[in-house]
């Protein structure tokens, strides 16, 4: 019954165009594209492995309609940095082991990125509000929360010598 | 998955009145409760209207006499605007530790008001706000007391054809506390066990303004009216404190949940209540 839609936007600088229908959400239409380092998790906004940029702000891709997205810009942790060239993140989540099996990782980094954006000094307290919307049955979190801080520090050295 | 369903995206506010008058749809603002609820089967509806594309519904209007919120206000804009900490401190308090991250990206205050649940967030701190909504269908417009707004367990005085387009208020008085308590399992990203606001104003040493509102502990958000009336016109002691705090506990009905007894629930209330008059008469006297 439902109708479908042509659907542009741009992942990670690159057009992508696909036809979906209105109940199609973001993330089965990106992981149906290829991108699947968005990863599936509950499908109900708990746990933000899905979770991506939008425009620059962190939405759950479970909970975002591939046609709210048509026009938009969507950024997954590949668009943040590549093994050659990682985020400060990306090499923090990987020194202090921050991720094991690794399916909470993109999500938790692009929950983090946000934060620091907005925050380039969080305390830890800061740092567990920020991620609270990611689950991690893993590392019980300490490791997470340690990256976090690594990271800030390495963004605010950078800034300084910039 | 979610169920297959229709979807309008009118990109102005006449346009979607009138697809909700005559295509029966049911507006989907930031989908945070309805996307969930069409997947676990708890909501059916397989036509909706997208207000994500229409214009003048996201906005955030500071006069001296009143400060208006459009409906598709999200939790994060309100967490960005600095102003909202003395415009409405509690509901500033209630958007910053409103679920996640990303669910503040997409929540909106429409959608918070509109759901009816006891436990959303931004209805005491409105409530103790003593804000109105405003509700327009094709056929016109009208302004509610957000107290005269819900009628039962998530049953609201809206018709299936109005949209709410806006949240207003009048600035708390200088020197007035607007206080928000949210007791849960943990500190962020957790549904409300007991939810608490007040607003304590004081003059000359008597109290002026008690507005009170609990969440979570009825089959809605609700002002505690008798505990008010205590209140105002008054010299606070613990002993008057704590005759309110009874009075509001003893409009709460609780139910049993996964995440507390109604008898916690009841308990929690009467303490918070007490404890959150203490702290905002402090504050004020
Ligand atoms: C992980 C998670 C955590 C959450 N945490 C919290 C929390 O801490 N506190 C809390 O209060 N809530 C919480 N929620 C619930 C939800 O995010 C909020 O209630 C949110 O504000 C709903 O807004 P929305 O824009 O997403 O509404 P939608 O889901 O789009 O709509 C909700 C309902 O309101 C109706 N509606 C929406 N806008 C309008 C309008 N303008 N006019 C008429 N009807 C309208 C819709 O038809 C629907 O029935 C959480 C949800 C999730 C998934
Ligand atoms: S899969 Fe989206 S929040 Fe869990
Ligand atoms: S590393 Fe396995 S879920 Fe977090």
């Amino acid at each position: 019954m439902s109708t479908d839609k042509i659907i542009t936007l741009k992942v990670n600088g690159s057009a992508v165009k696909f036809i979906a229908p209105a109940h199609r959400t973001l993330l089965e239409a990106l992981r149906h594209e290829g991108f699947v380092e968005i990863k599936c998790g509950c499908e109900k906004g708990d746990c933000g492995a899905c979770a991506v940029l939008l425009d620059g702000e962190p939405v759950d891709s479970c909970l975002t309609l591939a046609w709210h997205a048509d026009g938009h810009e969507v950024t997954t942790i590949k668009g943040l940095g590549s093994p050659e060239n990682p985020d400060p993140l990306q090499k923090a989540f990987i020194e202090t082991g921050g991720a094991q099996c690794g399916y909470c990782t993109p999500g938790m980094i692009i929950a983090a990125k946000a934060l620091l954006k907005e925050n380039p000094e969080p305390s830890l307290e800061d740092i567990k509000r920020g991620l609270s919307g990611n689950l991690c049955r893993c590392t019980g979190y300490t490791r997470i929360f340690e990256a976090v801080q690594v990271a800030a520090e390495e963004l605010r050295r950078e800034g300084d010598v910039a | 998955m979610l169920p297959p369903f229709e979807l309008s995206q009118p990109q102005t506010l006449p346009e979607a009145l009138r697809a909700l008058a005559e295509d029966g749809g049911q507006p989907l603002a930031g989908g945070t409760n309805l996307f969930p609820d069409l997947r676990s089967g708890r909501e059916k509806g397989d036509q909706f209207v997208s207000l994500a594309l229409v214009e003048g519904l996201r906005y955030i209007k500071h006069t001296e006499q009143r400060i208006t919120l459009g409906s598709g206000t999200t939790m994060s804009d309100i967490v960005h605007d600095p102003k909202m900490e003395t415009a409405a401190p509690a509901l500033a308090a209630a958007a910053k530790i409103f679920a996640g991250t990303m669910v503040r990206t997409a929540a909106t205050i429409g959608g918070n008001v509109c759901c009816g649940s006891p436990s959303a967030d931004t209805v005491p701190p409105l409530l103790t706000l003593a804000a109105d909504v405003t509700l327009s269908s094709a056929s016109g417009e009208r302004t509610v007391p957000l107290d005269e707004f819900y009628t039962d367990y998530k049953k609201t005085v809206m018709k299936p054809d109005e949209l709410l387009t806006s949240v207003s208020w009048a600035p708390p008085a200088p020197g007035s506390a607007h206080l928000f308590y949210k007791l849960a399992r943990r500190k962020g990203d957790a549904i409300t066990v007991t939810g608490v606001s007040v607003m304590i104003a004081a003059d000359a040493g008597k109290c002026t303004t008690a507005r009170v509102a609990l969440g979570s502990v009825a089959p809605t958000v609700f002002r505690a009216h008798e505990a008010e009336d205590l209140l105002v016109g008054q010299a606070l002691t613990p002993d008057l404190i704590e005759q309110a705090a009874k009075a509001a506990a003893h409009q709460c009905s609780p139910i049993d949940d996964i995440r507390a007894t109604a008898d916690y629930r009841l308990q929690t209330a009467h303490a918070l209540t007490r404890r959150l008059i203490t702290q905002a008469w402090k504050q004020v006297a």
